[in-house]
């Protein structure tokens, strides 16, 4: 099959593990822990005390500048506002909540079915204080990347790609809510006014392509874009790649290109704002892995723990080596299993230890497979080889790295490529900070 | 309960340097048996010291030289059978035993071992062997088939006619088959091309190299014919000779070969530009050896002037 981005491959996806379940909407935490950053950008400051009662969807935090709020995703007591375990490994404050079960809606935002008829400030406010933000990992504030797009893009792209092995969730939502994330794309499109919208979803969704071709048949304002599966597809500016053929310059945004993406679920989140007056407190979390005795999709509510969640899909089994927030190629090991869902949390995977893992002398026989699959077409060798020499480092351009692994991934010496390159990183960005 | 954190990525794919080692040892079978059939148990005798003396020295040197507790992973193994097939039957034992020991223990643990040589471990053994005791190495016998003594009568090699020049007396099906003298692995084109195929299948090669290599000779002997009949020259000049091993298996071995794709091409094309300048002016009717070591200690410096095409580097919006 022809390949539209460079390099990449194609690991075994294990989505069937989840993908056949239906998703669990029922799931109550009996308490969230509310983290004031999940997002890229400056923290919130919470605005409730411990012991105030809150309604589901109220504001709890905010903050100034690059920031959007943050929400209760459960209505009860405000039990503690202490640092809790944050799925980057560090600990930010949040604001605990009981939950009482009730789930007493919060009326402060308004629904805004005529949206057509608001403007450009009024929708992105309204974005922002629903606390919409890039629900694909990174998490940037939604709010901000469509104002610095305002006039500057002709394609808008729905990344529903999903790459990563394992995760489910963006295909459960497309095939649960078809509609309500149209009317997203819709309305984010009505924003950023592109002459081409284009809905990129990879081939191993056929269920979920079925029901978009049907939903978009005779629809003129975008197109589905059905892409061979592989691995990393859905970053973005491989994505833009393989949409349009354009490379983002080394160091820049879509919007050098005149391209603007957002994940599948950030336009659903964008609905649930404008249409319903809904803040983002639940979104679809895939539990997942070999470690888990029923893997599941799970629509969840922000801040639930993952001692929570991983017991809601039958708890983990006897083997269990690891517990990554996000996919295998990029996602994040976990300490325990304090750690909160947040709104970038797409899934939790519980992976059993299996072969192929690192050894303790891995050795490079300069096969060159690490240079074949960089999308970035990197030498991942040389910044292994060079990984002490931070002018070395650039010159071979280690910040281009994305760290989407699939250097590690394919290496048959077992390199730690993503690690060491990562350390390279800080290491070139030190030097140059002397 | 105890969770393991470290870095992504949590899954690895199934490529093994092992697996690796072992495709290639499987790709040199066909080769290996066609030679043992085609030249008698001498070939075999010279392949099992070979292998055996690469794997001794290996687990030596992994002990005592390079003390990091690495396992064997079957590149000796690939080295010891390399060195063979390159040597003639009619090898000494003990001519084979010490080209073996020089290629593990000088050219590869010295240096650093896996991946570390700058050079080709088995052709690098077989260039200290040809400046040491040339008499062995170029007294080729007509063969003797699988049960034959190799005393009998001394025989040309293609190449040997060639450098008259003239095309050789065998037929092409022969050279194609193997049905000539010379070295234990180079003479059957057919067996190499299998080897070569399950390579380029397996994905343990690219065919950058080998046809960058083969395609530089084939031009270069067709515009640069000896003969009347161009088109019999050159596929002479392909069939004859280590080209067909060396294209394969020789130059494109993962440490001594550029990794960048572009370089890889660079690389085949070198090799073959001083193959054919060798055979054409060199001191022996071959020149594949030599050909592939100079560019062995290129292969970083290519790799440097090619680097792939950074993405985003050129070209913005379309």
């Amino acid at each position: 099959m022809k390949r539209l981005f460079w390099g990449g491959l194609h690991p075994a996806d294990r989505k069937s593990l989840s993908s056949s379940a239906q998703l669990d909407t029922d799931f109550q935490p009996k308490a969230v822990a509310i983290p004031m950053q999940q997002h890229i950008g400056a923290p919130c400051t919470p605005l409730v005390q411990v012991g105030d009662t809150v309604k589901m969807g109220q504001k709890v935090g905010d903050g100034q500048g690059l920031c959007v709020p943050v929400h209760a995703s459960v209505s009860g007591k405000v039990i503690a506002i202490e640092p809790r375990r944050h799925p980057s490994g560090r600990d930010i404050l949040s604001v605990v909540i009981e939950n009482d079960g009730l789930d007493t809606p919060d009326t402060t935002l308004v629904p805004h079915p005529d949206y057509a008829k608001l403007d450009t400030d009024t929708l992105l406010a309204i974005i922002r204080e629903a606390g919409v933000v890039g629900h694909g990992g990174a998490a940037f504030p939604s709010n901000m990347k469509a104002l610095t797009n305002l006039g500057k893009i002709d394609t808008l792209i729905v990344n529903a790609c999903e790459c990563e092995p394992y995760i489910t969730a963006d295909d459960i939502l497309l095939r649960t809510s078809p509609a309500e994330v149209l009317e997203g794309i819709r309305i984010v499109a009505q924003l950023l006014t592109p002459t081409r919208t284009v809905l990129a979803v990879e081939d191993n969704k056929q269920e979920a392509i079925a029901i978009l071709r049907e939903k978009l048949s005779g629809a003129k304002d975008m197109e589905l874009l059905v892409l061979p599966t592989r691995y990393p597809q859905g970053a973005e500016k491989q994505l833009i790649q393989a949409v349009t053929g354009r490379q983002v310059p080394s160091g820049q945004l879509p919007s050098a290109v005149h391209c603007a993406v957002f994940n599948a679920a950030t336009y659903y989140a964008v609905y649930r704002a404008v249409c319903l007056g809904k803040a983002v407190t639940e979104r679809i979390v895939t539990v997942t892995g070999e470690a888990v005795r029923s893997p599941r999709n799970v629509l969840c509510r922000i801040g639930t723990s993952y001692q929570e969640l991983i017991d809601a899909a039958g708890g983990l089994t006897e083997d269990v080596w690891k517990v990554v927030c996000g996919g295998p190629m990029m996602g994040f090991a976990q300490e325990n299993l304090e750690t909160v869902t947040i709104k970038g949390t797409n899934s939790v995977l519980c992976l059993a230890q299996f072969r192929n893992q690192e050894k303790e002398n891995p050795i490079c026989i300069r096969c060159g497979r690490c240079v074949q699959v960089c999308p970035m077409h990197l030498q991942p060798l040389y910044l292994y080889r060079y990984r002490n020499n931070p002018a070395e480092l650039k010159r071979y351009h280690v910040l281009d790295c994305m760290e989407c692994g699939c250097c590690a991934y394919t290496c048959p010496g077992k390199l730690p490529l993503v690690e060491t390159i990562r350390q390279g990183k800080s290491k070139v960005r030190e030097a140059a900070g002397k | 309960m105890n969770l393991t954190v470290s870095s992504s990525p949590h899954i690895r794919g199934n490529d093994s340097t092992r697996r690796i080692m072992r495709d290639v040892n499987i790709a040199l079978l066909p080769a290996l048996l066609f030679g043992i059939y085609h030249f008698g148990v001498s070939a075999a005798i010279v392949t099992a010291v070979c292998i055996v003396c690469a794997v001794v020295t290996e687990l030596a040197a992994n002990r005592f030289l390079i003390r990091d507790h690495r396992e064997l992973d079957g590149s000796a193994v690939v080295t010891g059978m390399l060195l063979a097939l390159t040597l003639p039957a009619t090898t000494p034992w003990w001519v084979a035993a010490i080209g073996s020991v020089f290629a593990i223990l000088v050219v590869k643990a010295m240096c650093g071992g896996l991946g570390q040589n700058a050079f080709n471990p088995a052709l690098a053994a077989r260039a200290l062997l040809m400046l040491v005791f040339p008499t062995y190495l170029v007294r080729y016998f007509e063969p003797q088939g699988l049960l034959g003594t190799a005393d009998a009568v001394t025989a040309a090699t293609p190449l040997h006619h060639m450098v008259m020049p003239a095309l050789p007396e065998q037929s092409l099906l022969d050279m194609f088959l193997g049905n000539i003298p010379g070295c234990i692995g180079e003479v059957s084109t057919l067996a190499l091309l299998i080897g070569g195929a399950y390579l380029v299948y397996r994905r343990v090669i690219s065919l950058r190299i080998p046809l960058a290599y083969l395609g530089t000779v084939a031009v270069l002997t067709l515009v640069f014919h000896k003969t009347d009949n161009a088109i019999a020259w050159t596929l002479y000049s392909l069939m004859g000779g280590g080209v067909m091993l060396g294209a394969i298996f020789m130059a494109t071995d993962y440490a001594t070969s550029p990794v960048t794709p572009l370089g890889q091409v660079v690389y085949g094309i070198g090799c073959g530009i001083l193959t054919v300048v060798f055979r054409y002016y060199g001191l022996y009717p071959e020149g594949v050896t030599y050909a592939i070591l100079i560019m062995n200690g290129l292969s970083w410096a290519v790799d440097k002037w090619t680097p792939p095409v950074l993405f985003g580097s050129k070209g913005g919006a379309a």
